[in-house]
């Protein structure tokens, strides 16, 4: 098993990988600016224009190392995968799973629940640290408010019921985000996605677009076919277990990373510019500072709360991806999320 | 007798000794994980298994040889097969270039003797002893031929260790195959059971023995935790991350 999960980012225009041994190699303008051993790597993901030659793709695909190729706003163009073992059983009973109503809620909504859950720990993590007495209270009332949606999801009997606790939980989190921004010239008016409309909306869609990549590499790894999910629908082109497996981790993984790059005045409104059609864009500093962040994050270590074992945060997905197989071949009784505490 | 297209390699029997589990999440479940010591062994592997012939005064020493069982529904590759001609051979030169050409050849007086190469120390388990048996076996069905014995070389070691193929050795290699074939047949995968062997296990990452011995129960977890989330005042942990 990869210990290190690394993220090869390469976001520079003109860069050309090649094989050099077991490494890559990152050139630019004839320049050699990087070596990395393919060993210490889990993905590389391109952005823009970037290119790569067959032989380096070729020893990617056999060293379980995931290329993709983004645009330059992180848009998924294409991957390059190796030819997966398949787990063909384990995938009839997704499938059988998913195509069953009741079994998916049952996983559907441990999902939800946990992601309710891990919204609110954002949301007290915050009021506690927060010195002004009125943000504390908006932050705590809605963590409240929260509350019930997080009873009901738990005991959801349809992934419709669920989506229904999600969105009412959702409604309420983002509502209180301003409060979270904490003046720092980021307003927030609630979630855009397509396009993002204001600075912080674009923040987190990069940042999910980067998680989603990881979730799909993770379902596939474990021997999962990332389209089909439980909590998502099938969609043609969607990767809907990696959604799936997105949720609860997201505000972790993603939000938490958002807010301490504002917080810190990592990055800054005038980091993002709108364009003619009023969508939102960060521009390329903007996107780096963002990129080594949520690298960063990945190697902060953690106790996973259901294994009880040390583990580093960009490992969570791989592991809460194995959990859910393991529970689809019958090894657990449910699906355990992830539960930030 | 079992159809080709059913065939279980001969390494899938190491496995099941070590742990049916183990052997059912490869050969059942397709996973698949590296670590040092399988990488190190395939380095291993790889020098012998560059296919080559080679003559020792009467001995012939074939490497690499293809192997299968019709009954056993096994097939795999030696490492070394050592062809020792009988005092009654004059030229034993010649039948090997008439075996080479397709002939058929009586191998009855042939001393036979599968040799399998490994890294380390012997097995507990006697892994080793059965994939080996696993081999004479097949050679003994392929050749019309009977092996009473066989040679493990321990790269730890440096010496030969004789292996005699006697009946408990033989059924203990048929009951292996046999229970490797019943998993994937029905596609199951025993539930795991935590023993300290699985620290040295590839797949302890993938199996997750410790959260899934006894298919331990995740509902407890969950209403344990949630309940917990509610009566907090916040995350406790990832304290660094502001
Ligand atoms: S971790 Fe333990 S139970 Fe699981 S496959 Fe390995 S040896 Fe068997």
């Amino acid at each position: 098993m990869k210990r290190h999960l690394n993220t090869l980012f390469v976001v520079t225009d003109g860069s050309y990988l090649s094989k050099e041994g077991q490494a890559v190699r990152v050139k630019v303008e004839k320049e050699t600016k990087l070596r990395v051993p393919l060993i210490n790597l889990d993905g590389i993901v391109c952005f823009g224009r970037v290119g790569a030659s067959p032989a380096l793709l070729g020893a990617c695909a056999e060293a379980g190392v995931t290329v993709s190729l983004m645009s330059r706003h992180g848009r998924l163009l294409a991957r390059v995968v190796g030819f997966t073992p398949g787990n063909v059983l384990l995938r009839r009973t997704q499938y059988r799973t998913a195509d069953d109503p009741d079994q998916s809620a049952f996983i559907a909504r441990n999902i939800v629940a946990a992601k309710i859950a891990n919204c609110r720990s954002v949301l007290l993590r915050s009021a506690r640290d927060s010195s002004n007495s009125q943000v504390k209270d908006s932050l705590q009332a809605a963590a409240r408010s929260m509350e019930n949606p997080l009873r009901e999801a738990r005991h959801a009997k349809s992934v419709d019921t669920a989506r229904g606790y999600e969105g009412e939980a959702a409604a309420t989190y983002f509502r209180v985000w301003n409060d979270l921004l904490g003046g720092k010239g980021f307003v927030m008016n609630g979630r855009s996605r397509r396009p993002p409309l204001d600075p912080v909306n674009a923040l987190l869609s990069f940042l999910y677009s980067l998680l989603s990549h990881d979730a799909r590499s993770a379902a596939e790894a474990a021997g999962l076919d990332s389209q089909v999910g439980f909590l998502h629908q099938d969609r043609p082109g969607r990767p809907s277990l990696a959604l799936d497996l997105m949720e609860e981790l997201r505000p972790f993984l993603a939000d938490r990373v958002a807010l301490s790059l504002i917080n810190r005045g990592q990055v800054t409104p005038n980091g993002f510019r709108t364009s003619e059609s009023g969508a939102v864009l960060m521009d390329d500093d903007t996107r780096k500072t963002v990129l080594s962040a949520y690298q960063k994050r990945k190697q902060d270590k953690l106790t996973h709360p259901f294994l009880g074992e040390k583990t580093t945060v960009g490992l969570l997905v791989h592991l809460q991806a194995r959990l859910l197989a393991r529970h689809l071949r019958s090894d657990l009784d449910e699906y355990p999320p992830f539960l930030w505490r | 007798m079992h159809s080709e297209d059913d065939f279980i390699p001969i390494s899938a029997l190491q496995h099941v000794l070590f742990c049916e589990r183990q052997a059912a999440l490869i050969h059942v479940e397709r996973l698949w994980a590296e670590n040092r010591l399988t990488a190190e062994g395939k380095v291993l592997h790889e020098k012998t298994h560059s296919e080559r012939v080679e003559t020792r005064g009467r001995v012939r020493i074939v490497r690499s040889l293809m192997l299968r069982s019709l009954r056993l529904g096994l097939f795999g590759r030696s490492d070394v097969v050592e062809f020792a001609a009988p005092e009654c051979v004059s030229n034993p030169t010649s039948i090997f270039r008439r075996w080479g050409q397709g002939e058929s050849v009586d191998w009855s007086a042939w001393q036979i003797t599968p040799v399998e190469y490994k890294r380390g120390k012997p097995k507990k388990d006697g892994s080793d002893r059965v994939q080996l048996c696993a081999q004479a076996m097949c050679l003994e069905e392929m050749l019309g031929v009977t092996i009473l014995s066989g040679s493990l070389f321990y790269g730890q070691r440096k010496r030969r260790t004789t292996v005699l193929f006697d009946s408990s050795l033989r059924e203990q290699t048929a009951t292996a195959a046999s229970r490797m074939r019943e998993f994937i047949e029905t596609g199951t995968t025993p539930p795991a059971i935590y023993e300290p062997k699985c620290d040295s296990c590839s797949l302890i990452e993938l199996c997750l023995p410790e959260a899934t011995t006894g298919r331990r129960r995740v509902q407890q977890f969950l209403d344990n935790h949630f309940d917990k989330h509610l009566e907090a005042s916040g995350p406790t942990t990832d304290t660094s991350f502001s």
